[in-house]
């Protein structure tokens, strides 16, 4: 599996634009919304973290058309389905591949755009900690969707469309996390709750993706 | 010792062929031959387990295959019609997924790509990426060799080296279960006719 990780990385160096293009797309979404909104900072303070992480959400959706379709097309998933990985562990490669290519970059971007919007200094460090779970979690539920979706015609249609309402519990409590520090509350219920989800979509998300990645060779 | 009895097989809503029965020993080498659409991909999909069948069982060694997909994997290098080639990487980096640089410095001397090792794979032409997916079979240790249609856009030099590497791996005990409609250099190969 870290030889499947490595090949990932490999490959996302070598098409850096497509890699960067996901981070620009969240830098630019967050950057228009001072621009429709007008800079007033109470304003801009109020809406932050639901601007922040509803532009992270569609911009991780965007590398997930080819995590895995560019592999069907050339027949690389039939190698490897056919490596002795279990089909689950490639699909954990693969969501891991997603999240250090797209997620950790939109973390790292995440800091600096909350300043920029005027997000009370105290609510970032609950922000980006919701950030790392949710992530994680889009990059799990990310996976499965491209799994299930491979092979049909329209896939990178359907899939946003099976990702949102997955992604909804992840984009509430992280949203509310923020919320709940820049009110001067802990963040720590809805903090703990995103952790279970996360916990929770590690199983379901990878033994869906594994199977659906099975049928897809079929 | 690879044993098919009474194998089906539907692709959509079509049965593509049932009731084959074959068995290939040790050392030994099958030719699918058949029209288009006879079913010899699908075959090969299903000897790999890509594919599961609609009847019938497939035994290596007298165990079933199919209940362990995952250990039958291991058994199996499967070189499909398409090439599995990342543009991106280079002719080294493309194989590096699949062996240690050492047996991969091998495996491409072996189809004579070593010169070209650091070239991004997307400068190859269609016989060289052919030859680079030909070389994953070098680098694997796996008994069964399942090969669709494995010498075209060779030239004749490449399909000698490739004729070479069948035998060497023959010698070894591994079998070769190909389908085609080019004449391969396989010795004594048994054919199997697909309706």
């Amino acid at each position: 599996m870290i030889r499947l990780l490595i090949r990932e990385m490999r490959l996302s160096v070598r098409h850096g634009g497509d890699t960067i293009a996901a981070v620009l797309f969240f830098v630019l979404v967050t950057a228009l919304f001072p621009l429709a909104i007008g800079p007033a900072p109470e304003t801009l303070g109020r809406i932050a973290p639901g601007v922040i992480w509803v532009a992270a959400l569609l911009a991780a959706l965007l590398p997930l058309d080819r995590l895995l379709g560019a592999d069907l097309e050339d027949g690389s998933l039939d190698l490897l389905l056919l490596s002795g990985l279990h089909p689950a562990a490639i699909a954990a490669g693969k969501a891991a591949a997603h999240w250090l290519v797209t997620g950790l970059p939109l973390l790292v971007a995440a800091a600096p755009l909350a300043l920029m919007l005027r997000l009370p200094e105290e609510a970032i460090p609950a922000l980006l900690a919701g950030l790392l779970a949710g992530t994680l979690a889009l990059s799990l539920l990310g996976t499965a969707a491209a799994a299930l979706v491979l092979g049909a015609r329209r896939g990178g249609v359907l899939m946003p469309l099976l990702i949102l309402p997955l992604a909804a519990p992840v984009l509430i409590f992280g949203v509310a996390a923020a919320d709940a520090a820049s009110g001067g509350m802990t963040p720590r219920p809805h903090l703990l709750l995103l952790g279970a989800f996360l916990a929770g979509t590690v199983p379901l998300a990878l033994g869906a993706a594994g199977a659906a990645l099975r049928g897809a060779a079929e | 010792m690879l044993e098919a009895d009474g194998l089906a097989a539907f692709r959509g809503e079509r049965l593509v062929f049932e009731k084959l029965r074959f068995s290939v020993p040790a050392g030994g080498a099958m030719l699918l031959v058949g029209p288009n659409g006879s079913g010899k991909s699908t075959l090969l999909r299903l000897l790999a387990g890509l594919v599961r069948p609609m009847a019938g069982g497939l035994r290596w060694h007298g165990e079933d295959t199919l209940a362990d997909l995952q250990l039958h994997a291991t058994r199996v290098s499967y070189l499909g019609h398409q090439d599995a080639i990342k543009p991106g990487l280079s002719v080294m980096e493309n194989l590096r997924f699949w062996g240690e640089p050492a047996a991969i410095a091998a495996a491409l001397e072996a189809v004579d790509l070593a010169r070209l090792a650091d070239l991004p794979a997307r400068m190859l032409s269609a016989g060289q990426k052919r030859r680079l997916a030909v070389s994953r079979l070098a680098l694997s240790a796996a008994p069964i060799w399942l090969l669709d249609e494995p010498t075209l856009g060779l030239d004749v030099k490449a399909v000698a080296r490739f004729g070479a590497l069948l035998a060497t791996h023959r010698n070894r005990g591994g079998l070769v279960i190909a389908a085609t409609h080019l004449p391969l250099p396989l010795q004594g190969a048994v054919e199997f006719a697909l309706a």
